[in-house]
């Protein structure tokens, strides 16, 4: 692997990263609708794409395709610009969060020492993307799906937040690296074991903020047709979707740099274990997609402010404690 | 309070995580679906499938339904679908007359007497539109006689409505002569 450190010029080094970047996202979003409905598939005992290619493994190279050609419509009486800013403004700060993770001991595109809130600060634009996206498609059910995507982020953000800070009290630091420093290789080292509430908290935030099921109310297919994407056709609706599958990534990795020990794994540390582990916590998110029936909105808001915003307080309050004595 | 709203969220973590090892379980078991054109079920392993419904014939006669006319299917389909039409007709039988050995006597039994007669049930006509059925099963699971069943035919399509208006007696008719003409070539 290239050590990217030792790329001299610093906007050299950040081309080549977002190149990479982009190439990652790419090559991710195919993995991931592939992964999706293969688990979609056998756990409902069926076998998922099997036509294309071996084992349908072209699938989503063929739907990407489809998407590419496809006429982008604007529908009648849709705020021309807005309408179409909105899938940019999701995806761009997508790839903007994939600069300061680690993804190795030297391979980190940019080594800044609040990479934690910029990954946080840049993720919380999408909600924008999201309410514009509805706001100026001119169709009720758009609309309903930015209402509740506004309602739901909001509300979500909070413990998202609130469930990270114990983490920075404990390593004193918002350097993503140093983070995954300060813990080691093996899994008793990782902070999950010291802050099981937290992760839990911090993963479940992440469904929501990625409005995955059973947190898909802006899109809930059955209720709103698409939601915010329902007018959005070809590469369109196909910003969104991979936009959606970025921020899965970006929250897989966050939750497997803080919780999990990064890069850190007990033989032979490396860009591998990352993988893996962000991998691994992708396939649970789409097992639990595929097991639990979508949440009612009051039940999402009950969720939030009942329970994971004063329980993540508590954690706070406790850590703090055992921190200072 | 407190500890009942505890419980209840104890409660429901726990099926949470039940139902996730319902479907991790489901997951890791062979798929139960077959790749279709390259593989096919064959009819008689159709065992949940549900075509239209179609008749039953006795086992004695195969060209006769079990149907007894009781017009139960035609009451209870929600969709007013099938249409049961049956006659009463007398079984033949031979005649009793009066016994002429008994002429003298002053009782006038010269008169033919109405024997008690045996009627039996013809079915005479048995439709079903089935562009309204919706495959509830009422009728297959009402019929005294047993005398409904779901046809397996997977390749039913049509472009007219029309071609969904089953004559039920016809079909039976037909099943019952491909079926004699089988046996004849068996025996062959
Ligand atoms: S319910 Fe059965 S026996 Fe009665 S009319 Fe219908 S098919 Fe015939
Ligand atoms: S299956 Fe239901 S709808 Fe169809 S004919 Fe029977 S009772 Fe009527």
């Amino acid at each position: 692997m290239i050590d990217l450190s030792t790329i001299p010029s610093p906007l050299v080094q950040i081309v080549i990263g977002l190149i990479g970047v982009l190439a990652f996202v790419g090559l991710n979003g195919l993995v991931c609708v592939y992964l999706e409905r293969k688990v979609a598939g056998h756990i409902q005992r069926r076998p998922g794409p099997f036509e294309v290619g071996p084992h349908g493994i072209l699938q989503p190279l063929a739907d990407a395709v489809k998407l590419v050609a496809k006429q982008m419509i604007t529908p009648k009486g849709a705020d021309p610009i807005l309408y179409w800013a909105a899938p940019l403004i999701s995806f761009a700060p997508a790839i903007a969060c994939f600069l300061p993770l680690p993804f190795g001991p030297k391979l980190q595109n940019v080594s800044i020492n609040v990479g934690l809130i910029l990954i946080l600060a840049f993720s919380s634009l999408n909600v924008l993307a999201l309410c514009l996206a509805g706001w100026s498609s001119q169709n009720k059910w758009s609309l309903l799906g930015a209402a509740r995507d506004i309602a739901q982020s909001v509300a979500y953000e909070i413990p998202l937040l609130l469930s990270l800070l114990p983490i920075i009290l404990l390593t004193g630091s918002l350097n993503l690296a140093e983070i995954t420093q300060t813990q080691g290789p093996w899994p008793w080292q990782w902070l999950v074991v010291k802050q099981p509430l937290a992760f839990i908290i911090f993963f479940v935030c992440v469904f929501a903020e990625t409005n995955r099921a059973p947190f898909d109310l802006p899109e809930a297919e059955s209720e709103l047709t698409a939601g915010f994407h329902t007018e959005y056709s070809g590469m369109g609706f196909g910003l969104f979707f991979l936009a959606e599958y970025s921020y899965m990534v970006v929250g897989c990795a966050l939750a497997s740099i803080l919780f999990l020990g990064g890069y850190q794994g007990p033989v032979a540390s490396g860009w591998w274990w990352f993988l893996l582990k962000v991998y691994a916590l992708l396939l649970v998110m789409m097992w639990v997609r595929w097991t639990y029936p979508r949440v009612r909105f009051d039940q999402l808001l009950n969720l939030a402010w009942k329970w994971f915003i004063p329980l993540s307080l508590l954690n706070i309050l406790i850590t703090a404690l055992v921190v200072k004595l | 309070m407190i500890g009942s709203k505890l419980k209840e969220t104890f409660d429901g973590v726990v099926s949470l995580l039940i139902g996730l090892k319902i479907t991790f379980k489901n997951f890791l078991k062979p798929n139960l679906t077959v790749h279709y054109p390259r593989k096919t079920v064959k009819p008689e392993e159709l065992t949940g499938y549900r075509g239209h419904i179609e008749l039953v014939p006795k086992p004695e006669n195969p060209f006769v339904p079990r149907c007894i006319g009781c017009g139960l299917c035609r009451d209870i389909c929600p969709s007013g679908c099938i249409e049961v039409r049956s006659k009463r007709i007398a079984e033949e039988k031979e005649i009793h007359t009066p016994h002429f050995g008994l002429q003298d006597t002053p009782l006038d039994l010269t008169r033919k007497v109405a024997p008690p007669q045996k009627t039996k049930i013809e079915i005479v006509s048995f439709e079903l539109n089935y562009n309204y059925c919706s495959l509830c099963g009422l009728c297959v699971q009402n019929c005294p006689a047993g005398s409904l069943r779901f046809s397996k035919d997977i390749y039913l399509a049509s472009f007219s409505s029309r071609d969904f208006e089953f004559d039920l007696l016809k079909r039976l008719e037909k099943q019952a002569q491909a079926r004699l003409k089988e046996e004849e070539e068996w025996t062959k």
